[in-house]
């Protein structure tokens, strides 16, 4: 059955083998394209002017100046990119944080932009551009924006969710609510109960690349974008219905892409790119700067968290809660929902209960971030289990396991699970080497669990076979980190041809069907799936080519090892045809043969982790070294192990720079003090130690060949393993991230009082 | 902009001295390049020496050595001579930035941007360097510690640029030390950093000493009291927690973005202990 | 004005014309053709643009084009010897040492020029010597396995 998901439990000759990527030496010749090497000719330099206030009126603003300077071609402000949403309310968001309309709501949000013929001119036009803002009351932080005198950001949000509706509004934009049972009964068998409250701040994904296009609008309304995007076909929708463009006249192509972890699912300067290239009538490349990328694109929430949590003194949690408040930047989002929902997600509870409130203040608006919103939830609720496994006594891995998540758990946020792997991590954990080795001096050694959903979405593949029998694969979710490889290894593995013989691409928006985003760690569940399945109708024609080769019924035609075979005694005398055989004929036997795949990839597995790490920490200046580190996730089927490494390593060092070092810092007049990569401090190459993995294969039942995605829930578990760590060497808990040197130092000077 | 690269000492201050608008000395560029990108200064003169022999050397001299204005960090760690008489200061060149950055930076060019929590400055000011500076009315030495004036600030008058840095010769039982507190283990600028430079007699007791203290004040501070603290000791913990408390004493921070004030003051009182340890290893102590 | 420049480029003799206030990055990129040198960061912070003048390892960011008269400057283009890969260029490959790659050419010349002043380095010296290289992928595991492999193999051990 060409579409049948189901996994059969085959043996694999290239799924799980550690073949050289496609794209290896391109990259490491300096020949692969990202989004800022692309150029055209007669290009303009695009530059945006940003708001230097955190909120602000735009009472008027005076670009005649700038236009008339020599050079310039195009000005544009919000009134270039009319509100063409219709009523979408997600969709105005973009826009208007695209191009601020009647209101800045954050230090760095987009007022007018320029297109000139150079980078000096562009730079002088902004200089000439005359904003009259009236500056409004701040509030920049999630605590103090919820409280009831705080300044309002938007006049019509009345908080969503709650019943009645509220008569006020407030920068609670919505409230969304999790869970089963009945947590009071819970509370009230416990034996313990820990309350706390976790506070996180901001992070951003710190991808090397900054967000980069070039941009070419023609007077006929077709246009082109090449961009370093996970989404390239998200990107066209939503740029051809914010600029009143066909969707099908938009062609857009993804680079190469500098990394992304979520931060590159939104448009940010991409509309306004397009809306100057259509006023200035050439094409526009328009790069940011690394300070633009802090201030103006998407970072992660900062959190405030309630946790409440009752145990029984054998080990039994019996009831869970959390109240989780995200900063959502000034436009309403998901991200305290998706916190709500996972933050109990590795647990098989009877009572549990999570309430999630999206608050907005004036920062940039909050985008994706690796998981999304997991991280924090998981650091408040597995700080809390550690601790109260002490209260009991009992080892908190011990305390994990007897309360893990099985096949039949309802989950906290609702479904049923199928076959996961939480306990599996944990077991392993236990027996891990890492577990029994021994600590130096002022170290500690801790653990946590984490969880994330993974996404399906839609996907669309094609497979078509050169005359020489060679495959192109040809793919519309954009390769973060090594897809292409796996991917063609499913298209091989299904093929029965060798990995070498398939070469996969990207294709730009015009020459395949929607795909969704590479985010939700889908892009190798999806599109292995669509390519497994493209590859299966593409065998289905070579065995119909081969029966006329042959002249035999199609019936009589079996496919194995890359070749067609006549089944039956009386075919004795046919030698099986390979696919390069079958290709060679093509011209004379019904044309060019391909495969098509265009699904919605449905039962993406859920994926769980166990980290373990041993962290250092100097007791007379609170500074933080992790020693060693260990990465145990279930991949459900890893297709290519070592890329799977890879994102197993690479999601535990952005944890641990969030865990230490990495924050926004505003200063009181809502500016972000630290816009660089100079004081956002992310993890430099001596700051970590390897980072070993442990890869486990709980294949997902609804995937061909068992894969869960495995980009994005590395990412959650190291803030809590490491305050677990620190507080196991030295008995304090740290309940807010980052623990940089001057909180660690103060809570150990606190705990050495007491 | 107009970007010239004299090859004389002369020259360079003459183009300096009669530049109209806003001129800039060009060593490294480390800092320079940062602040005309961000569009923090818009220069109409960038002179750069880099092309002027004199100040392209490392040299040992009758009274110590004389590193060039234009001599970027990396070339200190590759001179033997100037490790071994100085590794404190030649430490504190090649944490500055990256190995990148020391590449091209100086530590001419560290002193000259007057930052407080530049590294090679508490090393320098420690170790005693003055500057040569050359203008328009011809020479004059001053010690580093009087470079800078305040954050972003130098006592240089227009015209001027400094041309070398002299170290002085180093006495036997001597040994220097810098040490600074970042976040991270690289690529960070100090929270707080310690300098010590110190003198042993034969029985291993400090005879003179020299602790100067970075990015706790608007400027490098050297801080006499912490020297006195030592002298006349064998480092016993009592000398040094006298050093710690005459350092977290003279400590004047603010509260930023890079640290806070009360954390400031402690670590330049654990920095200074540390570093005064090293020093004292090796300026032969046991 | 623009300046004229005359410059070495991984062994070619070039000449081009900049604004005195280009970086080397912007000249690369932009006026030169060469854009495997990264900006990630244009501070010096993050090593993507990396390349070796007067074979000193810099930051293409924070040196002027106009400051590269007479120099001999090799970037990420120059690391190949033809169709022969550097063996810094076959490891970083080999062990997925790259999962995007924007950061790989600064890698790469940050690496050859630490292994020709150290052919032997610890894992500790590596880790300090590119510790102004900026990956925010790998969390560097791969990169330092696949710096030691290739030291080892430069060294013919």
């Amino acid at each position: 059955m060409p579409l049948d998901s189901t996994f059969t439990g085959q043996s694999f000759k290239s799924v799980g083998t550690r073949p050289l990527r496609p794209d290896g030496i391109d990259k490491v010749t300096g020949r692969a394209k990202y989004g800022a090497d692309h150029n055209v000719a007669g290009q303009l330099v695009g530059r945006i002017l940003r708001s230097p206030h955190a909120h602000a009126k735009i009472r008027s603003i005076d670009t005649s100046k700038a236009e008339k300077l020599a050079g310039v071609k195009a000005v544009i402000t919000a009134a270039d990119l009319p509100d063409l949403t219709n009523g979408d309310s997600g969709m105005f968001d973009i826009l208007d944080n695209c191009m601020a309309r009647t209101k800045v709501f954050y230090d760095g949000h987009a007022v007018a932009a320029v297109a000139a013929i150079d980078a000096h001119t562009a730079k002088a036009a902004l200089k000439l551009i005359k904003v009259d803002y009236e500056i409004l009351p701040h509030v920049t932080e999630v605590d103090e924006a919820v409280k009831p005198k705080a300044p309002i950001l938007h006049k019509n949000c009345f908080t969503e969710g709650v019943e009645p509706k509220p008569t006020k509004p407030s920068n609670i934009a919505k409230v969304t609510e999790f869970g089963h049972g009945d947590v009071e009964a819970g509370f009230a068998e416990a034996d313990f109960i820990v309350e706390r409250n976790f506070k996180t701040e901001q992070t951003h994904q710190g991808y090397i690349e900054p967000h980069a296009c070039v941009a070419s609008v023609s007077p006929d309304g077709t246009g082109e974008l090449w961009v370093c995007t996970q989404g390239h076909f998200v990107y066209r929708n939503h740029c051809a219905m914010l600029l009143g463009m066909d969707v099908s006249k938009l062609r857009v192509t993804s680079s190469e892409i500098g990394g992304g972890f979520g931060g590159k699912t939104h448009v940010w300067a991409e509309p306004v790119a397009l809306a100057l290239s259509r006023k200035a009538n050439r094409p526009v490349k328009l790069v940011m700067t690394r300070e633009e990328v802090f201030r103006a694109s998407g970072p992660t929430s900062a959190t405030s968290i309630d946790v409440k949590i009752g145990i029984k003194k054998d080990g039994t949690i019996t009831a869970g809660s959390a109240e989780l408040r995200y900063a959502s930047g000034p436009y309403l989002s998901m991200w305290a929902e998706l916190g709500a929902m996972t933050s109990f997600a590795c647990y098989d509870l009877k009572n549990v209960k999570t309430r999630g409130y999206e608050v907005l203040v004036n920062r940039p608006k909050s985008a994706a971030y690796r998981a999304p919103s997991a991280p924090m939830a998981a650091f408040a609720v597995e700080s809390v289990v550690d601790e109260l496994a002490k209260k009991i006594g009992k080892d908190p891995l011990e305390v994990r396991i007897q309360n893990a998540a099985k096949q039949g758990t309802k989950s906290s946020y609702g479904p049923v699970y199928g076959p996961i792997g939480i306990g599996a991590t944990l077991e392993a954990a236990k027996k891990h080497p890492h577990m029994s080795a021994p600590l130096g001096p002022n170290q500690g050694r801790g653990y946590a669990c984490g969880f994330w959903f993974n996404f399906g979405g839609q996907t669309c593949t094609d497979i078509n076979v050169g005359q020489d029998g060679t495959v192109t694969l040809t793919v519309g979710t954009v390769d973060v980190g090594g897809s292409r490889a796996s991917l063609a290894l499913c298209v091989a593995e299904e093929l029965g041809i060798p990995y070498n013989q398939v070469k996969a691409i990207v294709a730009d928006t015009s020459s395949l069907g929607h795909n969704d985003m590479t985010d939700g760690s889908r892009g190798t569940f999806s599109s292995s799936m669509a390519g497994i399945f493209a590859a299966r109708n593409a065998v289905a024609i070579l065995k119909e080519r081969a029966a006329k080769m042959w002249e035999i019924p199609v019936d009589d035609v079996s496919w194995e090892d890359g070749h067609a075979k006549a089944v039956g005694e009386k075919y004795g005398n046919l030698a099986p045809l390979s696919l390069k055989d079958i290709a060679a004929a093509a011209a004379n036997t019904g044309g060019p043969i391909a495969g098509h795949a265009e699904i919605v990839a449905d039962g993406a597995g859920v994926s769980f982790a166990t980290h373990i790490c041993d962290v250092e920490v100097d007791p007379e200046t609170g500074r933080s070294v992790i020693k060693r580190y260990t990465v145990i996730q279930d991949a459900g089927k890893a297709v290519h192990p070592t890329y799977v490494e890879g994102q197993y390593q690479g999601g535990a060092a952005q944890g641990i720079g969030w865990a230490l070092n990495e924050e926004y810092i505003y200063g009181k007049d809502g500016r972000l003090q630290n816009a660089g990569f100079l004081d956002y401090r992310i993890p430099v190459c001596s700051d970590l130690p390897m980072i070993d993995t442990q890869i486990l294969e709980i294949p997902n039942p609804n995937h061909p060949y068992g894969v869960r995605g495995v980009g994005e829930t590395s990412i959650v578990p190291p803030i809590a393993t490491i305050a677990n760590a620190m507080s196991n060497a030295f008995g304090v808990r740290m309940t807010h991230v980052p623990m940089s040197p001057p909180r660690v130092l103060k809570a150990l000077e606190a705990a050495a009082k007491s | 902009m107009q970007y010239e690269a004299p090859e004389t000492t002369k020259a360079a201050v003459s183009l300096l001295a009669k530049a109209k608008g806003s001129a800039y000395v060009l060593a490294g560029g480390s800092d320079l390049l940062v602040r005309m990108r961000t569009g923090f200064i818009e220069p109409d003169l960038v002179v750069d020496i880099k092309r002027i022999k004199s100040m392209s050397e490392v040299k040992k001299t009758a009274t110590g050595f004389s590193i060039g204005a234009a001599v970027p960090c990396a070339a200190l760690g590759e001179n033997k001579a100037l490790v071994k008489a100085w590794p404190g200061l030649v430490e504190a060149a090649n944490l500055i930035g990256s190995k990148q950055v020391q590449g091209r930076c100086t530590i001419t060019g560290n002193m000259c941007n007057a930052g407080p929590a530049a590294d090679s400055v508490p090393a320098m000011v420690a170790a005693g360097a003055r500057a040569v500076i050359q203008g328009p009315k011809g020479k004059r030495v001053i010690p580093v510690e009087q470079v800078a004036i305040a954050p972003g600030k130098t006592s240089l008058k227009r015209g001027e640029l400094v041309e070398l840095i002299l170290l002085p010769e180093r006495k036997p039982k001597s040994g220097d030390a810098y040490l600074r507190f970042i976040p991270r283990s690289e690529m960070d600028i100090a929270v707080v950093s310690a300098g010590v430079n110190l003198t042993l007699d034969a029985k291993g007791v400090v005879t003179s000493a020299r602790v100067a203290l970075g990015a706790v004040a608007p400027t490098v501070l050297l801080v006499d009291a912490a020297a006195k603290a030592i002298i006349g000791s064998k480092l016993d913990d009592a000398a040094l927690e006298k050093l710690g408390a005459a350092a977290s004493a003279a400590c004047r921070p603010i509260d930023d973005k890079r640290g806070t004030i009360e954390f400031r003051t402690k670590v330049a009182a654990v920095l200074a202990k540390r570093a005064a340890k090293i020093a004292y290893k090796r300026a032969g102590g046991k | 004005m623009a300046v004229l420049v005359s410059t070495t480029i991984n062994g070619d003799a070039v000449e081009f014309a900049c604004e005195p206030d280009e970086t080397l990055l912007d000249v690369l990129r932009n006026r030169l053709g060469l854009t495997g040198s990264k900006e990630g960061c244009a501070t010096g912070d993050c090593g993507a643009c990396s390349v070796e003048v007067d074979g000193r390892l810099i930051c293409s960011c924070l040196m002027l084009g106009v400051e590269a008269e007479d120099r001999e400057i090799e970037t990420v283009e120059g690391m190949a010897d033809g169709a022969t890969l550097h063996p810094l260029q076959t490891k970083f490959i080999e062990h997925a040492a790259l999962q995007c790659g924007v950061c790989t050419p600064g890698f790469l010349v940050a690496a050859k020029a630490l292994l020709a002043k150290n052919p032997d380095p610890s894992e500790e010296e590596i880790r300090f010597g590119l510790a102004g290289n900026l990956c925010r992928c790998t969390g560097y595991d791969k990169i330092v396995r696949a710096v030691q492999d290739a030291a080892k193999e430069m060294r013919g051990a």
